[in-house]
């Protein structure tokens, strides 16, 4: 049971958000901007891997679960296989830029003074630009503050991993902006 | 030195709104949203949360300038400021900032940190559930802001006169992109 009584009965940050509409709004731009606008070098499913990973650092399962699903769905991966990649990225058949921008998330989610210039620099080396570099380390901050977010007041998550799996599809078409943040269903 | 290339004239994270306006906006109407409003908790009480979180987190560009802004809104009362920062418990404070400060610690633990216990405190010295929430929620922003700054290695002024200025133009005109769009106040 959360903390604090929602008057909803609405799963993780979607609870949180019905109840503070006000910083709601910025919080959903702020994912729609980072995680899904069209003007970036690193892809929907990359950025998302970015979120999810964090998450997993940070064992939050309602954001892992709603991120890694969504990355799921864009890299067209099934659950073991991002599972595989959370648990360690440098295992896995992921592009080598990719594990190194992953290196750097893992870095800001311990906290921002873990970021050295040689984490940097190994991204730089295998292509990262500034800006996917800036992107990265930002997504990584911004989910160590809705992981925070999220488990700080207790809020409920569906169990069921599938339930996530199935959500993300819909979830992808609509984005963070553009859906019935207030529509009573979990659907 | 900044881990990219951001405008070396601007300090801290405004050399980062800059370099990324489009993701700048959201986080300023937030910041606005959670440290401007006296809903509930006055501006200053939000900005010692902000300011022991980012102690916590030793981000020295934000423990300064938000510990700068809570003080504007104190009268200046530094002391009280710095008691904040060495242990919310000692400070001269009323105890529902107190437990709240409490709650804020553990989630710059980590969300899963803050128990049952630390909310009835709270709830016992009269904190709404808005009073939580918005807690909760400021310092978990500022687990982000502060790994922004940091994670980036953003310019931090060692010249700390120039924190109080900011902190008064924060004061007065509040967030926003006039922080990096106008000419710094010197």
């Amino acid at each position: 049971m959360a903390h604090i009584n929602l008057e909803n009965d609405l799963p993780g940050i979607r609870g949180l958000m019905a109840y503070s509409p006000q910083t709601a709004k910025p919080l959903n731009e702020l994912a729609e901007i980072m995680l899904r606008d069209d003007n970036n070098t690193l892809t929907r499913g990359e950025r998302e891997l970015i979120g999810t990973y964090v998450s997993y650092l940070n064992d939050c399962f309602f954001c892992q679960n709603v991120h890694g699903s969504l990355a799921g769905h864009y890299l067209g991966c099934d659950i073991p296989e991002i599972d595989a990649i959370k648990k360690e990225p440098s295992l896995t058949n992921i592009p080598d830029k990719l594990k190194a921008l992953l290196a750097v998330a893992a870095k800001v989610q311990e906290g921002g003074r873990h970021v050295t210039a040689d984490v940097i620099e190994n991204a730089k080396d295998a292509g990262a630009t500034d800006k996917e570099i800036h992107d990265t380390v930002l997504i990584a901050a911004a989910f160590c503050m809705y992981n925070r977010y999220v488990d700080g007041l207790a809020t409920w998550s569906p169990k069921d991993r599938q339930f996530y799996v199935e959500r993300a599809p819909k979830r992808a078409e609509e984005g963070y902006i553009d859906f019935d943040l207030y529509n009573n269903t979990i659907s | 030195m900044p881990h990219i290339l951001v405008d070396k004239d601007l300090p801290g994270i405004r050399a980062l709104l800059a370099f990324s306006p489009r993701t700048a906006e959201p986080m300023g109407v937030l910041a606005e949203a959670l440290l401007r409003t006296s809903n509930g908790l006055a501006p200053a009480e939000r900005e010692l949360i902000a300011t022991y979180v980012s102690h916590l987190n030793q981000c020295f560009y934000c423990d300064v300038s938000h510990g700068e802004i809570a003080r504007c809104y104190l009268k200046g009362d530094g002391e009280l400021v710095d008691e904040v920062r060495k242990g919310p418990d000692a400070a001269a404070i009323p105890e529902k900032l107190k437990t709240l400060l409490n709650i804020a610690g553990k989630v710059q633990k980590g969300g899963k940190y803050v128990t049952a216990e630390d909310v009835s405190a709270a709830k016992e010295a009269g904190a709404t559930d808005a009073d939580i929430h918005d807690t909760v929620l400021i310092a978990a922003a500022f687990c982000m802001f502060n790994r922004y700054v940091d994670g980036l290695a953003a310019n931090t002024p060692a010249d700390l006169a120039s924190y109080e200025k900011r902190a008064a133009q924060v004061a007065e005109h509040g967030y926003g992109n006039h922080i990096y769009t106008t000419p710094q106040p010197v």
